[in-house]
């Protein structure tokens, strides 16, 4: 099967490439890239991306699929639908299902499960420790070898620093990232939201900035004195990001990323005890959410990964205090990104970066480029077509986010994988 | 006259002139509370039903006289007889409530937001008896009363309150009261008590005790819940209480008429002295009294004149 895409915007950022041409995509890979009328149309299906943004497969690098163990909240199935819903090819998935994903075998059941019902590239995340208890390594060596692409503890923040000095070292000695989710669980205490003028007016307990900003400087010191490669999760603090553009600016090996919610929305959102606004790290300040906006602008930030987490009302039709944390953002996370293309704040090219070429880069997957020879994983994005967030129509098995009911300009209108069309906008 | 909301969830939502409609109206029911036959039949057939998942004595036992005096029927759920105990959620207790018809739902939870929760889902009437950290609008509205009667105004009047304002509801609603109705708040306590961003609420805060209630109109102390010396919030209640326990000494640097006031319970000799407590210049049993009327005036404005 071959498919010609003609006449798009092709937007290649790992290859500075922005410029209309023609994309033949055969055997699974990119087999041409060319100025319109090069590539001949005979015996080929042709797709007319006239007016269409042309971008390489999206990579959310950071999701819960929650399979094995809470099929009822979202499965491998249904969350690869929703990733191919909004325009993603490839997701990294975290280890925080039941059983903990902390080795090969798991790894490889989700591996086999994506093969064989999934509409995206699964790339599964490993835990750093056993039953990510914060005790002892995982065999990062084995799922390594399984097709696990990085180490993290998601939702279970390593709050030991030797271990997390000896994860580092471990994962650097099998050239591994190790993604960190920064947070101080006794500065957190029992906090359910920010720390701020909200959280004093509502009477719910605060998680301060200062929670997510002192284990990313740790993180970071620790990256400087094992030279492995750390990656930091959903920074959401003015503060967390000053610290990784120091790091940076000192020749840290550190990358991270931010979730479209904390460049979307503040504390303001929990207003009216809504628990769709309830996540981990919480909504922050005005303040904070314009410094991440600052921080993917100027490449402090180097990905937008939503932190896609399914809950069902089992865990959200709850009092405050009681509710889980997270939301799912697969489906809404390239419209709200592209909220900051129409509002200056960043470059279409910056966008489709976050959300394909590095994170590509910093797991070392395939994709991310439309080079010819990379995987034939395509988006095609129409950057004006407005339209209104609709839970009851999302692919996801959760309805958990906050976004319901917002109007958003710029949408995948047709997902490609690895050749075959895997979603398309049907009016 | 009525209110024209279904609910009161807190202070904050309020508006001036609604405040004042419900402060006016307690005054005249407080009538009733004198009276040999202590009843009228206002809300005859109506049922109220009062449901607490943490313990109170005079709170609950103030709303159920309330509503007994203007006739309605009181029903009462507490949390140790109620299914919240065989992990029965809030959304299906509210549920199971409304199947019976209630007119009025009178809620205290641990959880900030829980009455919120239940109005939006329930078709009866919710008021938040105290939820979590967040609000307690009939206390802040029967102190209000309290200071309007000994004062006979609220605006210009400077109100100190010291103490746990970290953990208190109590003193969320009274900041948002007393500054809506024009009065000047000052707070004091250890800094491990006053959350971050209160200054944003409207208030001033003092250094300490003595600067917090120098020339004061009302001292209002807040109880110190024991079980917080365990938490890293203060050293000792010995310390505690030489440095934010209200003594006579302090009355010297008020107002000369100066009230005191505490929503109770009182752990005399730590937050407040017995001296104070039970001297001259005390309302805390004033403050007992209004809350009858108070909460009178807040089910007749929900319930008044809805058929």
């Amino acid at each position: 099967m071959t498919l010609l895409i003609t006449s798009g915007l092709i937007i290649d950022p790992a290859r500075n490439l922005e410029e209309p041409r023609d994309l033949l995509l055969e055997k699974g890979k990119v087999a041409a890239l060319e100025p319109a009328g090069v590539i001949p149309k005979e015996g080929r299906k042709v797709i007319d991306a006239q007016g269409l943004v042309v971008a390489p497969g999206l990579i959310d690098m950071h999701v819960h699929l929650r399979e094995p163990g809470e099929e009822y909240k979202e499965t491998i199935e249904t969350g690869t639908r929703a990733a191919a819903k909004g325009g993603f090819t490839g997701v990294a998935c975290m280890p925080n299902t039941r059983p903990v994903n902390d080795n090969a075998s798991i790894t490889r059941y989700i591996l086999d499960q994506a093969k064989a019902v999934g509409s995206a590239r699964v790339y599964p995340v490993g835990a750093i420790s056993m039953g990510s208890k914060g005790e002892a390594l995982s065999e990062y060596a084995d799922q390594k070898a399984a097709g696990a692409v990085a180490f993290s503890d998601d939702g279970w923040p390593v709050m030991n620093a030797l271990l997390m000095r000896r994860a580092l070292e471990y994962a650097k000695t099998f050239d591994m990232p190790v993604i960190s989710h920064a947070e101080d669980l006794a500065l957190r205490a029992d906090g359910v939201m920010h720390e701020g003028k909200v959280s004093v007016r509502l009477g719910l307990k605060g998680i301060p900035a200062a929670a997510e900003e002192v284990m990313v400087y740790r993180d970071v010191r620790l990256a400087r004195l094992t030279g492995a490669r750390l990656h930091i999760a959903h920074v959401s603090t003015a503060g967390a990001v000053a610290i990784i553009r120091e790091a940076k600016a000192a020749g840290v090996n550190v990358t991270a990323e931010t979730a479209p919610h904390y460049f979307t929305l503040t504390d303001e959102a929990v207003v009216g005890f809504d628990t769709n606004a309830k996540v981990n790290p919480p909504l922050r300040s005005e303040w904070d959410r314009l410094a991440v906006i600052e921080g993917l602008a100027d490449g402090t930030l180097d990905a937008v990964a939503s932190d896609h987490a399914p809950h069902s009302v089992l865990e959200k039709d709850l009092e405050f205090a009681a509710a889980a944390f997270g939301l799912i953002g697969l489906e809404t996370s390239l419209g709200l990104t592209l909220r900051l293309v129409h509002a200056g704040e960043i470059t279409l090219r910056r966008a489709i970066a976050l959300l394909s070429a590095n994170p590509a880069a910093i797991l070392r997957v395939p994709g991310g480029t439309l080079a010819p020879g990379s995987p034939a994983d395509v988006t095609l994005i129409d950057l004006n077509r407005e339209w209104t967030v609709d839970t009851a129509a999302f692919a996801s098995r959760s309805r958990n986010c906050p976004f319901h009911g917002w109007t958003l300009k710029g949408k995948a209108v047709m997902t490609i994988l690895g050749g075959k069309v895997v979603f398309k906008e049907t009016n | 006259m009525e209110l024209r909301r279904k609910d009161l969830l807190g202070i904050a939502d309020l508006t001036r002139e609604e405040i004042a409609l419900i402060l006016d109206n307690a005054a005249i029911l407080k009538e009733i509370s004198t009276r040999s036959i202590k009843k009228v039949p206002t809300l005859r057939g109506r049922t109220v039903v009062t449901l607490f998942y943490e313990p109170s004595t005079r709170t609950r036992m103030s709303f159920e006289i309330a509503a007994k005096r203007l006739s309605a029927d009181t029903v009462s759920l507490t949390v140790a007889a109620s299914s919240a105990v065989k992990g029965e959620t809030l959304a299906d207790t509210a549920a199971n409530l409304e199947a019976m018809r209630p007119d009025l739902l009178i809620i205290r939870h641990q959880a900030s937001g829980a009455p919120h929760f239940l109005a939006k889902r329930l078709k009866c009437g919710v008021i938040n008896a105290g939820d979590g950290l967040h609000e307690h609008p009939t206390q802040a509205l029967l102190d209000m009363l309290t200071v309007k009667e000994a004062k006979g105004r609220l605006h210009g009047l400077k109100v100190a309150i010291v103490g746990d304002i970290l953990h208190s509801r109590v003193a969320r609603s009274n900041i948002h009261g007393f500054t809506k109705m024009g009065s000047e708040v000052t707070v004091a306590g250890p800094a491990t008590l006053l959350p971050p961003y209160l200054d944003t609420l409207g208030v001033k805060i003092a250094p300490s005790l003595e600067e917090a209630v120098a020339g004061a109109d009302v001292i209002m102390m807040l109880r110190i819940q024991l079980e917080r010396m365990g938490q890293m919030f203060f050293s000792t209640l010995r310390e505690y209480s030489k440095q934010f326990g209200l003594a006579l000494r302090h009355l010297d640097l008020a107002k000369k008429d100066v009230i005191i006031m505490h929503p109770g319970p009182m752990n005399r000799g730590v937050e407040i002295s017995p001296e104070v407590a039970d001297g001259p210049h005390s309302v805390i049993l004033d403050q007992v009294t209004n809350g009858v009327a108070v909460r009178m005036a807040v089910m007749l404005l929900l319930m008044g004149d809805k058929a």
